[in-house]
């Protein structure tokens, strides 16, 4: 079992990161690692500091201490664009879109950045089919196509976050980074949601952040448990459930 | 039905009668609506380079007088010394000046470029309130460079004696030298219009809109938009080399924080983001200046009050009333 596991190299590794902000330990000696295929789940109370954790991953903070392996790269000194561009696809917490641009436009701004065209000066994106036609794929894959040219602005909050999804998908990343992207969508669409990450696994593995203890315990291979900045358990779905110290700081009289 | 938006059918009417109008002045024997009309074109133009930053990047630049003053500039230094034989060094090599316009809008554009990169690099690292103050104390350092530079006439100025030279054109026809600076302007905005299209203006306009989703697609907002500010000077730059030749005369007040109110002025007048927006807004401030001045001193009071309604009610502008909101397709 062990020799197994370190024959898998981690596409994400955490190794030892603290970061704290004055005297909050946001993260305390957090190490964690995402395997391929795998969905790892990240759960915790409110304030645990997972949104913290989620971006010193993505660049927009860096860690005080400690290191963060991507692909067996150290990411320090790394910025936001440039970690995009090496394979973390990640989507937001609260829908970040650009907003006047159509649904349609924001995929395709996705995949100039995968094909690291945004230099080109002359063609009209708009009469460029090849361009169009490759943003489409990833809006047919969300189920979002009928809505290609409405702009982001007048979408509903459901479909805001289906088309972050497809903007990640356009991404082709190496790993998703997935910020709570159940949040305000619904019974029904949690449902669909949770089919489609199942399949996504398989793609790239995806560390996901989730309030949706359904969805979590329905897709994840490995849950860690985050509680004042501190990881206080990482296992299985059975290991996560059945743990005291877990039931205890985390879920209570839920389970 | 064609399918022709009404802003583009404003657009041509906008460009016709500019166009126009210096002719049916010619007619009746007003030359000077020529020289008018000349300027509106040459404002447009510094306001189209504005309007690549500030309407489309959302850069909010208020030290565009810079590339303004340094097209100016590099048009009266070149002249200078061509006019009285002086080269500008001779050793390693000689090098003369010149009054051929064409070489001299490429120095003008190639200066004020450099002087954008090297602004740039330092205020685009910085946004909102910052970002218009380092633009700004940029500016003033320039200008207050040019006054206590007395080689080239410091605060006095700059004289050019005679109008630089366009080849097969004799640029001392005022009709001749309009149709030279509408040219140019039609360029311009030809060239904003391509780019807004474009990858690289899909880029810039997401990073206006929303900076965090162009990083996290793996796009680097700093690096477009200091294109795009080297470019927007560069067209402006190119205005200042123009503004030069029609007044035959540089001076610090190209440099001068007044200038960049006044180009972005135009650019709001006319509708900020909008291709045309400095076309209609250059054109409104000269018409302005021009009726109001005539009975008033104050006359900017009253462009002030016209500036106020247009940000409290019509943000779009000018075109903005009359064509509606962009909506992107």
């Amino acid at each position: 079992m062990t020799d197994n596991n370190l024959a898998i190299a981690p596409v994400l590794e955490l190794r030892n990161v603290f970061k704290s902000f004055g005297a909050l330990k946001a993260t305390d000696d957090v190490s964690l690692t995402l395997l391929p295929g795998e969905i790892h789940a990240l759960i915790g109370p409110n304030g645990a500091g997972k949104s913290t954790l989620i971006r010193q991953i993505s660049g927009e903070y860096s860690p005080d201490h400690g290191s963060i392996h991507f692909l067996e790269k150290d990411l320090k000194g790394s910025g936001v664009a440039a970690r995009a561009q090496m394979g973390l696809g990640r989507t937001f917490q609260v829908s970040s879109l650009a907003l006047e641009f159509s649904a349609l436009r924001n995929v395709m701004l996705a995949v100039q950045a995968t094909e690291g065209t945004s230099f080109r000066f002359f063609k009209p994106v708009m009469k460029d089919q090849d361009l169009i036609d490759a943003a489409m794929v990833f809006l047919q894959e969300v189920d979002m196509q009928s809505r290609a040219n409405i702009p982001a602005a007048e979408l509903s909050h459901g479909e805001r976050r289906k088309l972050e999804m497809a903007i990640a998908l356009a991404l082709k990343p190496k790993a998703f980074l997935l910020d709570e992207p159940m949040a305000g969508m619904g019974p029904e669409g949690s449902k669909a949601l949770t089919v489609f990450l199942d399949k996504l696994r398989h793609q790239a593995p995806i560390l996901l952040v989730e309030h949706d203890m359904d969805a979590v315990f329905a897709l994840a291979d490995r849950i860690s448990v985050l509680v004042y900045g501190r990881i206080v358990a990482t296992g299985t779905v059975d290991e996560i459930r059945t743990n005291p110290a877990v039931r205890e700081a985390y879920l209570g009289e839920e389970v | 039905m064609l399918n022709v938006s009404r802003e583009t059918i404003l657009n041509c009417l906008l460009a016709l009668t500019l166009l126009v109008v210096p002719f049916i002045a010619l007619s009746l024997d007003e030359p000077f609506y020529v020289t008018l009309a000349t300027r509106v074109a040459i404002y447009a133009l510094a306001g189209v380079g504005l309007n690549l930053a500030l309407g489309l990047g959302g850069l909010i630049s208020f030290g565009h007088a810079a590339f303004f003053g340094i097209g100016g500039y590099a048009v009266g230094i070149l002249a200078s010394h061509a006019l009285n034989y002086e080269p500008h060094f001779s050793s390693p090599f000689e090098l003369e000046g010149t009054t051929q316009m064409l070489i001299l809008w490429l120095v003008a554009m190639i200066v004020s470029g450099l002087a954008a990169l090297i602004i740039g690099l330092f205020s685009l690292r910085t946004s909102g309130v910052y970002f218009i103050m380092i633009t700004l104390a940029f500016a003033q350092m320039i200008y207050y460079f040019a006054i206590s530079w007395p080689a080239y006439g410091g605060e006095d100025g700059l004289s050019i004696y005679v109008r630089n030279g366009f080849p097969g054109v004799n640029t001392l026809i005022p009709i001749n030298f309009f149709l030279i600076t509408f040219g140019v302007l039609m360029s311009a905005l030809f060239l904003v219009a391509t780019l807004r299209n474009s990858r690289f203006g899909a880029a810039l306009q997401a990073a206006r809109q929303n900076e965090d989703r162009l990083s996290a697609v793996g796009i680097k907002p700093f690096n477009i938009r200091l294109a795009t500010f080297v470019i927007s000077a560069m067209i402006t730059g190119l205005a200042g080399a123009l503004f030069a030749d029609l007044n035959r005369f540089v001076s610090p007040n190209m440099l001068s924080w007044h200038t960049s109110g006044e180009i972005m002025v135009f650019v709001i007048l006319g509708g900020v983001g909008r291709l045309f927006g400095p076309v209609a807004g250059a054109a409104l401030f000269i018409l302005f200046e021009f009726i109001f001045g005539g009975l008033t001193e104050h006359w900017m009071f009253f462009l002030g009050l016209v500036l106020l309604a247009v940000v409290l009610f019509a943000r779009g502008g000018l075109i903005g009333s009359l064509a509606g909101k962009v909506r992107y397709d």
